[in-house]
């Protein structure tokens, strides 16, 4: 039987990869938002097993939020990812380098 | 129903204002932006004179969702007392490099009515929609001027690591709600208050929370975004970054920490004394060798907010009162130092970033300088001036309750920072001038910086009083 133990690992795994996903990635731009893509997902899914164990509807409005959010959210990182590559040419993660820090 | 409307009026009146403007802006294009940059004032002065009436203190709307309480309304007057300044300074700056658009003061109203969402959330759902509606407004502001390889790259990375911190931020939201079953702050309180204590689940929930809302207010560990972003974005935005954005999570941080989790203390406690410590330390040490600086100001950003999580250690009222004071002096100070830097152009009218070129700034523009002796002086603590009064507030009401070592960390490292506050006050008044600056000119902003001057001078001391009476009343609200 699949309980709400195995929803919740699942979740803390792909929110683990995703982190990971921005932080290891040495290569583009892309693979980062799709790495945020995947901790709003990890947390849409702790959210609906969290709401259908305790029987209780907010949990799944907060997902509906969150798919929303993220939408926008996908949405202005990729155009502020275009005029990125407009003004350099690449979407490396090396080449977000011109300040130190 | 009608009751709900007039409580949330202030952001009611920021987002159907911005919608409007933006409609405008569409249709009758770059030629609207002086009525679309006026009108935008406006609205800010608008929505905080509804705050005299119930949306001021008129408690909870939408079943609890959102809270109108004295604490939301202290902190909203200095939001959008700062949106304004930054949408006035943005005006002469744009304009003179030729990218200035309507879409940046509606862009501020949008971040304005995100920043007052967020103060007034009483419920997860809110905080989480009030900061997004934030930050997203903020990710566009950070790439505005989209020419410029800089600005895009500020924008980016702020995007990445704001995005990050979202994310880390919901993750604790949602265990939050599982273990406590609710997301509204006062059952999440009652809950923690339980007899079986504090379960691993609801820990972990309140860390991650703790950290999302850390890389909002850029305390360290979680500070490493904003040399970057506070250097790369345009000045006005990055204004608005170390203004309105910083108090806005502040004051949520605070309403977190004492509303919702007030009874699971000693589980935060120690997170936000290793988050002070090291703020303030990193904050004092690492701005000692920069150069530009408006990297510089982003350490004493850094800096400052490590002082203000001083206050927030006791959790006590006393605590409360001398973050909301130390936010409200921090804004002066920081407004004013910004827009002396905005102030600042070589002969060709190519904006001045670094400090060397600040040598002899005393004899070129006297008057500038005297006003950003004022604000170094007063971010550096020194007696006559109102920037020393905060601090004293917020070691007071650690000491008060035993938290002396704390106490004493910060007033070394206060020490320490002035080094390099004091450093620009050397170059600006005992170098020899650098190279010719273009002479002052009458801008609305003139207005501003001589006010904040005022203000952070002995004068201010005259408003000591109220602006005490204010914060202890607003503190009172949530404790």
């Amino acid at each position: 039987m699949i309980g709400l133990g195995h929803y919740l690992v699942v979740s803390a795994i792909l929110f683990t990869l995703g982190v990971f996903g921005i932080f290891i990635n040495r290569k583009n731009i892309i693979v980062i938002l799709m790495a945020i893509e995947l901790i709003l997902l990890s947390v849409n899914i702790n959210l609906v097993a969290f709401s259908a164990y305790l029987g209780d509807l907010v949990g799944q409005v907060f997902a509906m939020f969150v798919l929303t959010v993220a939408a926008g959210e996908a949405a202005i990182g990729l155009a502020i990812l275009v005029i990125f590559f407009r003004s350099r040419g690449t979407i490396s993660v090396d080449d977000v380098n011109k300040m130190s820090g | 129903m009608l009751r709900d409307l007039q409580l949330v009026a202030p952001e009611l009146i920021l987002c159907f204002g911005a919608l409007g403007l933006l409609m405008v802006a569409a249709f009758v294009g770059d030629r609207s932006l002086r009525l679309v940059n006026w009108l935008s004032v406006a609205l800010l002065g608008a929505a905080g004179l509804v705050l005299l009436g119930p949306a001021g203190n008129g408690g909870d709307a939408y079943l609890g969702l959102y809270r109108a309480d004295l604490f939301a309304s202290f902190a909203k007057v200095l939001i959008f007392g700062a949106s304004a300044v930054a949408i006035l300074a943005a005006n002469d700056w744009f304009t003179r490099d030729g990218t200035h658009r309507p879409e940046y003061p509606i862009l501020v109203l949008l971040a304005a009515a995100g920043s007052g969402i967020m103060v007034s959330a009483s419920d997860l759902l809110t905080l989480y929609v009030g900061v997004e509606l934030q930050s997203l407004a903020a990710y566009v502001l950070a790439s505005f001027q989209r020419r410029d390889d800089r600005s895009v790259e500020a924008g980016l990375k702020y995007f990445v690591l704001g995005a990050l911190a979202s994310g880390i931020l919901l993750y604790g939201i949602s265990l939050l709600y599982g273990f406590t079953g609710t997301t509204l702050f006062d059952g999440i309180s009652r809950a923690l208050a339980g007899p079986e204590g504090i379960s691993t689940g609801e820990l972990f929930g309140l860390v991650f929370v703790f950290a999302g809302l850390a890389f909002k207010i850029a305390a360290v560990p979680f500070h490493m975004w904003t040399p970057d972003v506070y250097e790369g974005a345009p000045t006005p935005v990055t204004t608005l970054f170390a203004t309105a954005q910083k108090v806005s999570a502040m004051a949520l941080l605070v309403r977190v920490a004492i509303e919702a989790m007030g009874p699971a203390a000693d589980g935060w406690r120690q997170i936000v004394i290793f988050s002070a410590l090291a703020s303030t330390i990193l904050g004092g040490v690492a701005g000692v060798g920069q150069a530009n600086i408006k990297r510089l100001l982003a350490y004493s950003s850094i800096n400052n907010v490590g002082f203000a999580l001083i206050g927030l250690v006791p959790g006590t009222r006393e605590g409360v009162s001398s973050v909301l004071f130390y936010l409200a002096v921090y804004v002066a100070m920081t407004l004013g130092a910004f827009l002396c830097v905005m102030r600042m152009r070589d002969l060709d009218g190519r904006p001045v970033e670094t400090i060397g070129s600040l040598s002899g700034l005393s004899r070129t523009q006297p008057g500038l300088a005297l006003a950003l002796l004022f604000f170094m002086l007063s971010l550096a603590g020194f007696p006559p001036f109102l920037g020393l009064w905060p601090k004293l507030l917020v070691f007071q009401a650690a000491v008060n309750e035993g938290y002396v070592a704390l106490a004493a960390v910060g007033i070394v490292t206060s020490v320490i920072a002035a080094y390099y506050y004091l450093k620009i006050v050397k170059t600006m008044y005992f170098d020899e001038p650098a190279g010719a600056y273009e002479p002052g000119r009458r801008t609305a902003t003139g207005v501003v910086i001589v006010a904040a001057a005022l203000f952070v001078s002995p004068l201010g001391y005259l408003l000591i009083g109220p602006l005490q009476q204010a914060s202890l009343n607003a503190a009172s609200s949530l404790l």
